[in-house]
């Protein structure tokens, strides 16, 4: 089976690796670069557990292949927090009101909601709801999720950019 | 601080925040291969051959297992929901000479990675002899049906009554008897993590460790000890973290004997992770139950007596948890109603299905929708508010501890509450009157407006025992050996507080250890939510026989009595005098073996205890939903919810509320999108997540939760009621009555989809 | 659930991508955003030999317009259709039926091409497409050709491209001055496949009365309302009409039938849908005559 080179960068590093064609990029993420934060729920592109940003851009990691990916600047779960000892906001309310309990879908949603952020800072309700119907989450019921994000981009806001 | 009653965060968070939580499919081995699951693509055949040679040629492939290379297997037993009769369906891990569900194991591939394993499946070929399949389960009771197990005919796995006071004669007296049937249909837990597990057999050693075990790791490993011939001493399960369980993960699925045993087998380490399609169609699915209840009143809605026939679909095997969904309903079917005259047939029947287990709920929320339905419709015809026809019939304060009669496999005593008060303010606090004169306004404008209750008792706590070990280790950190699980939903948290304030120490200072049974020798493990009554009560007992020995060694060596000291801050302090005390590391050091057996006192500062109890506590409260539903589509608009809950006590009210939130969702799920359908000839249709609809964020109305703490358990140190499952046991009946309620309508099945929505609106017009 | 193995070629160039088509045929599938293809490869439902990537093929993705033509490249991607202030004020209606794929995450990769060429039933764009009256240029090494969409859905996920060519270009008239415009759609959830949808163009000329009239219905190709459409020309707007419009349009209307919903239930649903949609274009086209702000 005929591999071929691929160079990401991922996360501000930079990767360098041979893959066969067929490798999804999430078991690339998580099996050739040890990056297990992201998860695998379906493998069709439904529950969002696979979620990573793509030059900023939420995209389902399952269906991309890592072939695909020369030249491409992602960023995964563990490229969220500022370091290793401090958290992103968005962790810090996660943390603070609850937003996740068995943490399965939670790498997916932080990126899809550092997404939204940035795009709409001061989201409403609705587009909040909105922008995480693509994530599916069997523990929390959303609720605390929702508010953690509102709160979050409150902190966000005070941050001068 | 005291930290019981607070919102403490939790101390799960901060890894799985950073992705660094090791789940089961995160673990590497060096060597490891990979595990697939050939499975039966007929609902209900006998396999004729099985050939794997142009598997075993493709390159990357390890090697194939078939139930040739089992000799000897077992059926794997129950834990529990143990009815008399079931053990004669019980599965073996791999299919022997049939196959009774799409899904069955026929074989076990093994190869260097998922994409080979996956590519060697398609080149194993079987050859099957297919049978007639059943789904229906009164179909398969009939005598012409296909029979799924020699040893059971007419494919009733079991059949058992309840009987409490004189149901003929309670009818007799009553001025309406009614009789419905309702049906809820097949769905599950479907967590966001599918299963795995990985095993590795150290041949030179004589040592299996096994990734992923979870929920009741103790008696899976007792069990797999018994399947696989190898004593528990030479087994080692470790929990990693799990992706949620809510009652379906963790039963000891056949894949937790064939990876294991495939480990021992090839001499590798052995990962499987099953994918999505795997999982909708081989982890336990449950609820699909069919009720025919007949129900006398009085005229003011005093319920005379229930009578109630129960088909609980099983699939095609016995799992684990037995009959438990049976047991549940027909144990809860009256739920928090005085039903003093009480009569329930129950028949656990076999279909050409996957097999059941447990689900958040089982039993209870298919039962509180039976009965909370039928209420309604009592109300409707008696012209009574159904409020009303509810208030006339709860069991009040005064009648706790209340004894519902016997049931022959369910505990049946409620031990304490004030359900009436507890309805009256879910009716207040959702403005259940003022809503009602909005549903009739909206009416008259030719919208669908209404209003929908649900009450519930559920079940927690269970028995009989559980088992902690506390320790204070050479730093002065507190470590809690527990026999729980942990799937997701906080437990070391809420364990931590409760150990914290015993012992008077930071919480950060607390670490628990569960799953690991080289750690903790003995568990039941965390379902029914059961983990913060039994292990929180188990860790209580610890906790207070190490407080004993600190205090005793403090007093040995400040020569101070131990009525005199206190615990403070991780300190052990003396009473009136705090420049006299020793820390927890210090006391740690004097109880060194050297020390300790010189002063005569047993080396360490490690304490045992089980909490063992053959009672339950009861949590109890009420859902309420507001709906609008569109008449020319049938989509279902939630416009409020409310649950109220009473736990007994609080431990961490984030996390009681987290599982409220969590457990409504799920209860909305079922009640409006999720379902199992199988076509007529046993073949799943519901295999991806386009087809089994799990709720978003659009789906999930932010809802009222009110958890309440009025009347603490007597039985248990801690007084908590298990607060897992109130989120989700009544939401289909809420929902269901609302919709009800809205349409003018009545719903006598879930789940409420647009085309029985309209199919009910179209009836009720033609009736007139 | 992994794919099959296949060749991977990435062209970056159109000329090239047809090449690659020449040479494999049926044997090779072109992947675009891959939201639709990529998860039957994962179900080894689909287990193409050769996979031509056009991601790589830049020539392939622009959006423009001029005073009579929106050209959209097969490749542009759902979420550039969405979110492009030139489509939201002469061609709304394909914003908001992109607005119904799916979420985000699958509009930030998926392709408006991609979606035409795959045809699943009750998607949007093509819904929306031939109520536009679209058409869409198709190319083979060699030869050139345009299908009108009305024509180009064949049956259940099948259209007229051959095994060889590419669907390169959709182009889409402007639509009549003041022309009101609606997209409706019922789902189980937010997101989801629809179980019934209906898309209508109305424009009324000085009078009120309708000049041009254009109502589709998912099926499992789109199914043009004609009759109804007729039936609309020349009456001025009201309820009663559009009830009238919407039971002409699904009549007999073949539907389907799946555990979502019954056949029976996606006709009526239509029909409603249709009522609604007529409704709201409508409302949109007298407010545009008015210079009412929406």
């Amino acid at each position: 089976m005929s591999t071929r080179q691929v160079r990401l960068t991922i996360n501000g590093r930079e990767y360098s690796a041979a893959v066969e064609p067929r490798k999804l990029l999430t078991d690339f993420l998580r099996d050739d670069l040890g990056l297990t934060g992201t998860h695998v729920g379906c493998e069709h592109g439904v529950c969002g557990a696979c979620t990573i940003l793509w030059n900023g851009e939420p995209v389902r990691s399952c269906l991309l292949f890592a072939v695909q990916m020369n030249g491409a600047d992602l960023k995964t779960v563990e490229g969220i927090a500022p370091n290793a000892t401090e958290l992103h906001p968005l962790q810090e309310k996660f943390w603070e009101l609850h937003g996740l309990q068995c943490g399965f879908c939670t790498p997916g949603i932080l990126l899809t909601a550092e997404a939204l952020l940035k795009e709409i800072p001061n989201p409403s309700e609705w587009q909040i709801r909105e922008w995480l119907s693509g994530n599916l989450c069997r523990c929390t019921g959303y609720q605390n999720i929702v508010t953690a994000i509102q709160e979050a981009a409150k902190t966000l806001a005070e941050i001068p950019r | 601080m005291v930290y019981i009653g607070s919102r403490v965060k939790r101390k799960e968070d901060v890894r799985l925040l950073r992705g660094i939580g090791k789940y089961v499919g995160d673990i590497h081995r060096a060597g490891m291969v990979h595990a697939a699951i050939l499975r039966s693509t007929h609902a209900h055949a006998r396999i004729v051959k099985i050939d794997a040679a142009a598997a075993l040629k493709l390159p990357g492939v390890v090697g194939v297992l078939t139930v040739a290379d089992m000799p000897g297997l077992k059926t794997i037993p129950m834990r529990t929901g143990v009815i008399p009769g079931l053990e004669r369906s019980q599965q073996t891990p791999i299919a022997t000479t049939k196959v009774r569900y799409v899904g069955d194991p026929v074989a076990v591939v093994v190869a260097e990675n998922r994409y080979i394993a996956e590519d060697a499946l398609e080149l194993i070929d079987v050859e099957y002899a297919a049978l007639g399949a059943v789904v229906d389960a009164r179909a398969s009771m009939d005598p012409g049906a296909p029979q799924l197990h020699d040893a059971v005919p007419n494919n009733i796995a079991a059949n058992f009554q309840v009987n409490v006071g004189d149901v003929d004669a309670a009818f007799a007296n009553s001025d309406l008897v009614l009789e419905e049937e309702f049906t809820t249909q097949r769905h599950s837990a479907v967590p966001l993590e599918n299963r795995g597990l990985v095993a590795e057999w150290d041949e030179g050693r004589g040592l299996l460790t096994m990734w992923g075990p979870t929920k009741m790791t103790h008696t899976n490993w007792r069990i797999l000890s018994e399947l696989i011939g190898l004593p528990q001493s030479s087994i080692h399960f470790i929990e990693p973290e799990v992706g949620g369980g809510f009652g379906a993960r963790g039963e000891f699925y056949p894949e937790d004997f064939l990876i294991p045993f495939a480990a021992r087998h090839f001499r590798k380490p052995i990962c499987w992770i099953e994918d999505r399609s795997e999982n909708l169609k081989a982890m336990n699915q449950s609820r699909q139950q069919k009720h025919r209840v007949k129900i006398g009143v009085k005229k003011d809605g005093t319920i005379m007596a229930m009578d109630a026939e129960i088909l609980f679909d099983m699939g095609s095997y016995t799992r684990t948890h037995g009959g438990v969904p049976a047991i549940a309903a027909s144990a809860m079917l009256r739920g928090p109603f005085r039903v003093k005259n009480y009569r329930c047939n129950v028949f656990c029947v076999l279909t050409n299905k996957t097999p059941v287990g447990t689900y958040r709920s089982p039993g209870r929320y298919e039962a509180n929708f039976v009965r909370e339905r039928l209420l309604d419709i009592v109300a409707h015809r008696l012209k009574l508010d159904p409020a009303d026809a509810r208030r006339r019939n709860l069991i009040r304060h005064e009648e706790m501890p209340y004894d519902l009669g016997k049931h022959p496999f369910h505990y049946m005593v409620y031990d304490t509450g004030d359900l009436p008060g507890q309805f009256e303010r879910a009716l207040e606090r959702f403005g259940y009157e003022s809503l009602k004169a909005t549903c009739a306004a909206a009416k008259l404008e030719g919208r669908a407006v209404g209003v929908g209750i649900g009450c519930f008792v559920e079940t927690s706590g269970i028995g009989p025992w559980e088992y902690a070990r506390v320790e204070v280790d050479n730093a002065g950190q507190v470590v809690l050996y527990s026999g729980c699980n942990s799937v997701g939903q906080g437990i070391a948290t809420a364990l931590s507080q409760i150990v914290a304030d015993e012992l008077q120490v930071a919480i950060d200072n607390v670490r628990v250890v569960h799953g690991d049974t080289a750690k903790v020798p003995y568990g039941n493990g965390s379902n029914a939510s059961r983990s913060t009554v039994m292990a929180g009560s188990a860790a209580v007992g610890a906790s207070r026989k190490v407080k004993d020995k600190l205090l005793r060694l403090a007093s040995a060596s400040l020569e101070i009595d131990s009525a005199d000291l206190i615990l403070r801050d991780g300190r052990v302090v003396a009473r009136g005098a705090p420049e006299r005390s020793l820390g927890f590391a210090e006391l740690a050091r004097l109880a060194l073996p050297g020390p300790a057996l010189k002063s005569g006192m047993t080396p360490g500062i490690s304490e045992e205890d089980f909490f063992a109890t053959d009672k339950r506590p009861f949590p109890y409260g009420v859902h309420v939903a507001a709906v609008e539903v569109d008449k020319e589509t049938g989509k279902i608009k939630i416009l409020d919810y409310l649950v109220t809950e009473d736990v007994g006590r609080k431990i961490n009210p984030m996390i009681i509320e987290g599982q409220m939130a969590g457990g409504l969702a799920q209860g909305i799920g079922g009640a409006i999108l999720e379902e199992f359908v199988y076509s007529e000839d046993g073949q799943p249709l519901s295999t991806n997540f386009m087809d089994y609809l799990l709720p978003t964020a659009m789906e999930v109305p932010n809802a009222q939760l009110i958890s309440t703490e009025d009347f603490p358990s007597p039985h248990n140190p801690l007084g908590v009621k298990g607060a897992g499952e109130g989120g989700i046991t009544a939401a289909g009946a809420a929902l269901a009555n609302a919709v009800s309620n809205a349409l003018g309508v009545e719903v006598k099945r879930l789940p409420l989809k647009p085309d029985y929505i309209l199919q009910l609106i179209k009836d009720c017009e033609a009736a007139g | 659930m992994k794919p099959a193995n296949f060749d991977y070629h990435d062209p970056t160039s159109v000329d090239e991508a047809l090449g690659l088509m020449a040479q494999f045929g049926d044997q090779a599938r072109p992947l675009a955003g891959g939201q639709s293809l990529v998860p039957l490869m994962n179900f080894r439902l689909i287990r193409p030999a050769h996979l031509i990537d056009l991601n790589g093929v830049n020539e392939l993705s622009y959006l423009t317009a001029d005073d009579h033509t929106l050209r959209i490249g097969a490749t542009t991607r759902q979420r550039e259709l969405e979110r492009s202030a030139e489509v939201a004020k002469r061609w709304p209606l394909l914003r908001d039926a992109a607005a119904f794929i799916g979420h985000i995450p699958i509009r930030n990769r998926g392709t408006v091409g991609g979606s035409l060429a795959h045809a699943f039933p009750s998607a949007e764009l093509p819904v929306a497409m031939v109520t536009l009256d679209a058409s869409f240029i198709l190319r083979s090494t060699g030869n050139q050709r345009t299908a009108r969409a009305e024509e180009f859905f064949l049956s259940y996920m099948t259209t007229v491209i051959d095994a060889e060519e590419l669907l390169v270009e959709i182009s889409v008239p402007s639509l009549p001055a003041n022309a009101g415009w609606s997209y409706q759609e019922v789902s189980r959830r937010h997101g989801d496949f629809a179980l019934a949808g209906a898309a209508a163009v109305l424009a009324l000329d000085a009078s009120g009365v309708i000049h041009h009239a254009r109502l589709t219905l998912t099926g499992t190709t789109p199914i043009r309302a004609r009759k109804a459409e007729e039936f609309l020309l020349g009456q001025k707007p009201s309820e009663a009409l559009f009830r009238d419009a919407a039971r002409r349009a699904t009549e007999n209307l073949e539907q389907d039938s799946d555990i979502h919903a019954s056949a029976e239930y996606r006709r009526a649903a239509c029909a409603a849908l249709a009522r609604r949609a007529l409704m709201q274009a409508a409302q949109r086209a007298a407010e545009q005559m008015t210079g009412t702000s929406l």
